[in-house]
């Protein structure tokens, strides 16, 4: 029981920047314009939303800082890009997914055995 | 051609109970209702939409919907739904769905049930991470529930 408890706070603490980094509705909107796939400059991820380009740096860092996104050169020009590992998050998502149908088939056990 | 990791969830489960029984379980829209916690208004019909509103607390805003695929008596079940359908305002329909497969084997003690849903890496990547944030109820939320952990058990 408490090798397990203190797992789970290993793997929480090491998650809590990518939560944190995600709970910003600009951020998501990044990652969301990312999800593409192909690297995106600045100025064109700046497009559309109401915030400077110093704003949209700033938020980048952060989850450049996260490890969500990573900065890519491009002649004289930063890109960003989705950062392949932010699949884990994919992995985070599914894990709820799998909970959920854990939960779901629990509950036709006992409905079917009762 | 190979699946990646992230796009199949598979459980087995054994019920001690009769393949006919599971079967009705599952296909009923009735008797799915109740354990699935979902209210659906009509019959599982292959080819047909059925939809229902989710009676699994705090999750009542939402209506779940199902395409039913294969019926194949007390041996497959399946229908096409949209995982990670968590945000009542948003149309899903665009959206590439899951198949949900439930697979009927009879066994010395009962059934054996695979339950499988597969499609999951045709969805965008940020699709998934905002809709585990709303599905967590929050990520913002989340931060706070893990900064409150961290701070009780340095």
């Amino acid at each position: 029981m408490p090798k397990r408890h203190e797992r789970s706070e290993r793997t929480l603490r090491r998650s809590a920047p990518i939560f944190a980094a995600l709970g910003d509705q600009t951020r998501l909107a990044l990652i969301a314009r990312l999800g593409g796939g192909s690297p995106l400059s600045i100025s064109r991820l700046t497009q559309g939303l109401a915030l400077t380009r110093q704003a949209i740096t700033k938020h980048l860092r952060v989850l450049e800082n996260a490890g969500l996104v990573r900065g890519v050169r491009h002649g004289r020009e930063s890109h960003f890009e989705l950062e392949p590992e932010a699949l884990d998050d994919a992995r985070s998502a599914l894990e709820s997914i799998s909970r959920q149908w854990d939960d779901a088939l629990a509950r036709l056990k006992s409905f079917v055995e009762r | 051609m190979s699946r990646s990791s992230t796009d199949r969830i598979e459980k087995r489960i054994e019920l001690a109970a009769p393949v006919a029984r599971v079967w009705r379980a599952l296909t009923d829209h009735k008797e799915f209702s109740q354990w699935f916690r979902v209210n659906l208004e009509g019959p599982f019909v292959p080819g047909k939409i059925t939809r229902g509103r989710i009676t699994y607390p705090g999750y009542e805003h939402l209506v779940m919907e199902v395409v039913v695929q294969k019926m194949e008596s007390e041996r497959l079940f399946s229908f096409n739904w949209h995982p990670y359908a968590v945000d009542s305002k948003a149309d899903y329909s665009k959206e590439p769905p899951t198949l949900v497969e439930f697979r009927l084997q009879k066994t010395p003690t009962g059934t054996l049930l695979v339950v499988s849903e597969s499609g999951f890496d045709s969805i965008p990547l940020a699709r998934r991470a905002e809709a585990f944030r709303m599905n967590d109820g929050g990520w913002t939320e989340q931060v706070k529930n893990i900064e409150a952990h961290v701070a009780k058990a340095p």
